[in-house]
């Protein structure tokens, strides 16, 4: 018992290793920033495309169907390893020659803006068809009942979701270390790696926990809220 | 020319043809009520106009400009037609004066100052002045549904489409929409109205329109309608109509 306390949960382990963690975890709350940013925005322009009406926009559908399909099948880490490792070995000017923070970052970004997009989509396909009818009957264009009455009504009910892919994106900023990001699990490895102690890993856990947590039930609080309006209005 | 022509409009949805070889005439100023039973075809006519249905065959004009021919600019046409649903369909993520200010707003590009000011006026004309900064939920049905009528008025429609508007209303909440409509008939407005309300279409109508399975089977003056119908069936429906105390 004495050793697995020591092992793990070493109290003098803990206060050495927590600096350098810390340090390495300011880059995962980087990230996280980055690349949620980006796949909230990303993600909406796609769900959009995907839900384009006529024949001239076939050939966009398919593709956001496709990159959909593709990065949402693809395990993260995966994609860590062809954008960080294989795009640098194309040796194309500019785009090989970036950090591995941004590598990381984009692999982030390619995949949770799948998800992303299909949680929009569903928030979207939620909103009543008689809501676009009404905008369209006013004289709005499609573009205008979409982003006046439609989106804003799609994006408010999917905020629970939205957040939950949100914490799994924080928590897969940790994965990017196999592409040599200098991140908490990095850190964390470094220390171990030195003085055959586990407790660092302990350490980023900590951080990330602290992290998730106030999220998480903010989400939590969020849908409880939600549920009790609707009910309300049921009534 | 009339203002709304329907000639030999039909339309089907799958295996059901819903109107059959329709031809409407709607003369500007005039409010020609459609009646019938659920089913009958009303609200499907009433989306043709403003194309929110493709008709099968047949051709519709509305203030001159063809419908049906495949190259009319959608947004533009619907800025001339108003429409009310029997669900209101208020934005419920907006206030109300937000509700009736989007369209001259975004659809006409009027500024937002001035959108709110026409807005506000609207809908003191109403009534409804003190509800303006509230959310759509907060009113009642009657209130909602005068406030969707007050939307499609911001926007300075030549014809008004209202399509069964007080069915899904408390019978007291019924009457003061009525009398806005009344009002709007008042002033001239050119409206096709589809309504159960007998006693409100014998009033109010220049021409009533009886559908039964897609087809209007007798049209006339209110008062011949509803006091010497010629068909059997059109009997038939309004001795119905009667039987459930609502004429």
């Amino acid at each position: 018992m004495h050793t697995v306390l020591h092992t793990f949960a070493s109290p003098h382990d803990f206060r050495v290793a927590l600096p350098n963690v810390w340090a390495g975890f300011q880059v995962n709350l980087k990230m996280m920033v980055v690349a949620e940013a980006l796949v909230l925005v990303l993600a909406l322009a796609i769900a959009v495309v995907r839900g384009l009406p006529g024949r001239g926009a076939g050939p966009f559908r398919a593709l956001a169907i496709v990159y959909t399909d593709v990065f949402r099948g693809t395990p993260l880490i995966l994609v860590a390893f062809l954008v960080g490792f294989g795009v640098p070995a194309l040796n194309i000017h500019f785009v090989s020659t970036r950090s591995n923070f941004t590598y990381g970052v984009t692999a982030l970004t390619l995949v949770y803006t799948a998800y992303v997009t299909e949680v929009y989509r569903a928030g979207i396909e939620s909103v009543h068809p008689s809501q676009r009818m009404a905008a369209r009957s006013l004289g709005l264009s499609y573009l205008q009942a979409l982003r006046y009455v439609v989106l804003p009504q799609a994006v408010r009910r999917v905020i629970p979701p939205l957040l939950n892919d949100f914490i799994g994106l924080q928590k897969d900023t940790a994965l990017v270390v196999v592409i040599g990001v200098a991140e908490a699990v990095e850190q964390a490895q470094g220390y171990s790696q030195t003085y055959a102690n586990f407790t660092s890993y302990v350490v980023a856990a900590v951080f990330f926990i602290l992290l998730t947590i106030p999220l998480a039930r903010f989400t939590d609080h969020l849908i409880l809220l939600r549920e009790r309006r609707e009910r309300a209005l049921a009534t | 020319m009339s203002f709304v022509e329907l000639q030999d409009v039909s339309k089907s949805f799958g295996e059901n043809q819903v109107l059959r070889h329709v031809t409407l005439t709607v003369e500007e100023h005039q409010v020609v009520c459609l009646i019938g039973a659920s089913g009958s075809g009303k609200s499907t006519l009433l989306r043709c106009v403003n194309l929110l249905e493709r008709v099968d065959e047949g051709r519709i004009t509305v203030d001159g400009q063809h419908l049906t021919n495949g190259k009319i600019d959608v947004n533009a046409l619907r800025k001339k037609i108003g429409i009310v649903f029997q669900a209101y369909n208020l934005f419920p993520h907006m206030t109300v004066l937000e509700n009736v200010a989007l369209a001259p707003r975004k659809a006409r590009g009027v500024s937002a100052a001035e959108a709110r000011a026409r807005a506000r006026e609207l809908l003191n004309r109403i009534g409804l002045a003190d509800k303006a900064d509230d959310f759509p939920d907060r009113l009642s049905g009657g209130q909602q549904q005068r406030v969707a009528i007050a939307r499609a008025l911001a926007m300075e429609p030549k014809l008004m489409l209202l399509d069964e508007i007080t069915s899904a209303l408390d019978p007291q909440l019924v009457s003061e929409v009525l009398n806005l409509v009344r009002e709007l008939a008042n002033l001239g407005m050119t409206m096709i109205i589809a309504t159960h309300e007998m006693s409100f279409a014998r009033e109010v109508a220049d021409k009533v329109c009886f559908l039964d399975a897609g087809v209007i089977l007798e049209e006339g003056q209110p008062e011949q309608i509803f006091s010497a119908p010629s068909e059997p069936r059109t009997r038939e429906f309004l001795a119905r109509v009667i039987e459930a105390g609502r004429l």
